[in-house]
């Protein structure tokens, strides 16, 4: 039997793992990225390779201790290094002494057949086409589920009464939807979910910060690799939203496309007419989409030396100015020292109350 | 009288200020933090008491710095705020109407922009401490020049020589390099205040709008070399506040001073806090796969705070 390991990445490994087991392969479930993560993937990665690279290359490393023999992953689109990152790590892995397989899907737009070839390769039971496309459904069921749970713990966790209970409710329902294996039993985990969200003590009337948070997708969808950076601002009080989610970037790329990337590359015409890899172009369009929407900032995040997220960057310096809203950069490395963005992210909360109560006298005060 | 206590405790120094319900500094103290922020803080703290007239009554204290947690539970602190709304605060009730501000301290620096007293834009330095304080210590300390008398030096500066300013390894193998080749050194020191002002302004100040009044705070504003160099480069004549070295514990008071205004009292307890034993030890969490080195301090054998944590496990609830 194969065994299969992906990414971890955020909480979808819950519905990977459901698929690779429906399809017949064993799951080498990958750790959360932690210390001993980095320290492998630092050690055998070449030192200009950025964090994500790092973290995945310590993830593969983790699970083929474990006898993991294949590795599912996605290619990349547009030119970012990240497309021939799978093909990297594959290489270092064998250099290692572990003989593993890659499977590496890229759009099935442009390549179907291609796409057709990587699923029947990890069809190991011999599943019927409509079988394997009721698992693929069943699998993305699950991960919009666990999306609309995380959405919900963005917008619960800066009101909750007492602090923490917002992520434990996450944790437990995520848990549940671990369990369910069929569409019905997902929905109704769904559900369970959904209630237990709604049945924490909340206080109404804090006023709370709404943040949108944007950048490139492997720091954005993980939170051991940003530091949890959505579980702080909510303990401050801020409500996240976030650009990206896997479902969207899915969709985005294998399927019809949402609204939301159609409207973001619209929003970042004037500063940001190409594709410049990477998410370098969503992360422009997004922060003007989310000023007009009355946000009170925007935070970017993105890997030490990624340069589409670097080129963003300097642009953001203008979107901000001329779209009025604050914009607060993190670059993520090595350090698991945490001080430093507490401080950041607190002077940057600080500013944005400050911001809003002037503007509110400002708007209170007759002209 | 009422008077409110703020403590910065850096890297490099750890600040204590009083200041009066006006706004005046009472007593202003910089001590070196030497690695040992719990003793520091309290020799200062004794200090501090010993020159407060004995009508002064503490209403209000507030912490800041990166020791600030620490410091907050000790001294029963009713703010503890990060050092750069500290910074703006002071900058703003001392320089009114100051629009950008330039800090400079032992491991960061960060700039501030301002506009009708609110902070509008900031920026930290990240991966790089080519531009902070430390680096012109350990400098001093390699030429065997004090660090005070670094700045007057640069100024005897006839020509200028160009020291790379990037990184700090390669300015130093820059700044060997150019003394072996026989270059003076008022010179040398000259180029390496303008190499760090290059740098802040790339790294830190990059793409803001640097508009008038400019402060320049924090302990390397003490250095007129730097001074100097930062108004060459940008054309404008830079403000050096009175309290330049302080400002992040002013900046503590005053928020203190507006924190206990709203709640009516104060959780400082007391200078008799400096009597007190504290110890700290720390352990690894083993909940979960973070593993988080998780600190704790003491007073008289009671935990009075933890940190280090990524989750709310070993938090304290107040009681």
């Amino acid at each position: 039997m194969r065994k299969v390991t992906f990414p971890h990445m955020g909480h979808s490994y819950i519905a990977f793992k459901m698929l690779m087991e429906d399809m017949g392969n064993e799951v080498i479930l990958p750790p959360r990225p932690s210390k001993k993560t980095l320290d492998l993937g630092v050690k055998y990665a070449p030192e200009f390779a950025c964090l994500p690279y790092k973290i995945l290359l310590g993830t593969y490393l983790e699970t083929a201790a474990k006898g993991m023999d294949t590795i599912v992953t996605s290619g990349g689109s547009g030119p970012c290094r990240a497309g021939h990152y799978a093909h990297l790590h594959q290489a270092i892995l064998r250099s290692l002494g572990h003989n593993v397989d890659l499977v590496c899907f890229e759009s099935p737009k442009k390549h179907p057949i291609d796409f057709y070839r990587k699923i029947q390769k990890l069809n190991s039971a011999r599943l019927s086409i409509r079988s394997v496309i009721k698992a693929i459904k069943r699998g993305w069921h699950k991960l919009k589920a666990l999306d609309h749970m995380e959405r919900l713990s963005h917008k619960i966790r800066p009101r909750e009464l007492k602090k923490g209970t917002t992520s434990k409710v996450y944790r437990q329902t995520q848990a549940w939807l671990d369990e369910a294996r069929t569409h019905e039993q997902i929905a109704e985990a769904e559900a369970a979910g959904v209630k237990a969200f709604q049945d924490i003590p909340q206080d109404p009337n804090r006023s709370v910060l709404k943040v949108g948070l944007v950048g490139e997708i492997y720091v954005l969808l993980e939170p051991a690799s940003n530091l949890e950076i959505e579980e702080t601002l909510g303990h401050m009080g801020v409500e996240v939203e976030r650009s990206m989610f896997l479902t969207g970037w899915t969709r985005d790329n294998l399927g019809k496309g949402t609204e939301e990337l159609a409207s973001a590359i619209e929003a970042a015409q004037p500063y940001l007419p190409e594709l410049i890899g990477g998410h370098g172009r969503d992360t422009v369009g997004h922060t003007v989409l989310y000023s007009k929407r009355n946000f009170d900032g925007v935070i970017q995040i993105a890997p030490f030396t990624c340069i589409p997220e670097i080129v963003a960057r300097t642009i953001l310096t203008k979107v901000s100015k001329i779209h009025n809203i604050p914009v607060l950069t993190f670059f993520l490395d090595e350090q698991t020292g945490k001080a430093g963005m507490v401080t950041r992210l607190e002077a940057f909360v600080d500013l944005l109350r400050r911001r809003k109560q002037y503007q509110a006298l400002e708007q209170a005060a007759p002209t | 009288m009422k008077a409110y206590l703020g403590v910065d405790v850096g890297s490099v120094s750890t600040n204590i200020v009083v200041i009066d319900d006006d706004g005046e500094v009472l007593v202003n103290l910089y001590l070196r933090t030497n690695g040992r922020p719990i003793e520091t803080i309290k020799n200062g703290l004794k200090e501090t008491a010993a020159q407060l007239d004995s009508q002064v009554e503490i209403a209000g204290a507030g912490t800041t710095g990166s020791g600030r947690y620490l410091a907050g539970v000790m001294i029963g602190a009713d703010v503890i705020k990060n050092e750069i709304t500290a910074h703006a605060v002071a900058a703003s009730t001392m320089v009114p109407g100051v629009q950008t501000v330039l800090e400079i301290g032992g491991q960061d620096s960060k700039i501030i922009i301002l506009r009708n007293g609110i902070v509008t834009d900031f920026a930290m330095n990240t991966v790089c401490a080519a531009g902070t304080g430390s680096f012109l210590d350990q400098q001093a300390a390699r030429l065997n020049i004090p660090i005070s008398d670094f700045g007057a030096l640069a100024l005897k500066s006839k020509n200028t020589v160009r020291i790379a300013g990037r990184c700090t390894v390669f300015a130093e193998s820059d700044m060997i390099h150019k003394q072996q080749m026989g270059h003076p050194l008022p010179d040398i020191i000259n180029g390496l205040c303008e190499a760090l002002v290059r740098n802040y302004l790339n790294n830190v100040g990059k793409g803001k709008e640097l508009l008038e009044p400019i402060v320049f705070q924090g302990g390397v504003a003490a250095n007129v070399g730097i001074k100097a160099a930062f108004e060459r480069e940008l054309g404008k004549p830079v403000i050096i506040p009175k309290y330049f070295n302080v400002m992040g514990a002013v900046g503590a008071a005053q928020l203190a001073k507006e924190e206990t205004l709203k709640t009516g009292k104060t959780k400082f307890k007391g200078f008799a806090i400096t009597d007190l034993p504290h110890q700290t030890s720390s352990f690894q969490c083993d909940g979960c796969s973070n593993a988080c080195e998780v600190v704790e301090i003491y007073e008289q054998g009671k935990v009075i705070g933890r940190w280090g944590n990524r989750c709310p496990r070993w938090d304290i609830v107040d009681n």
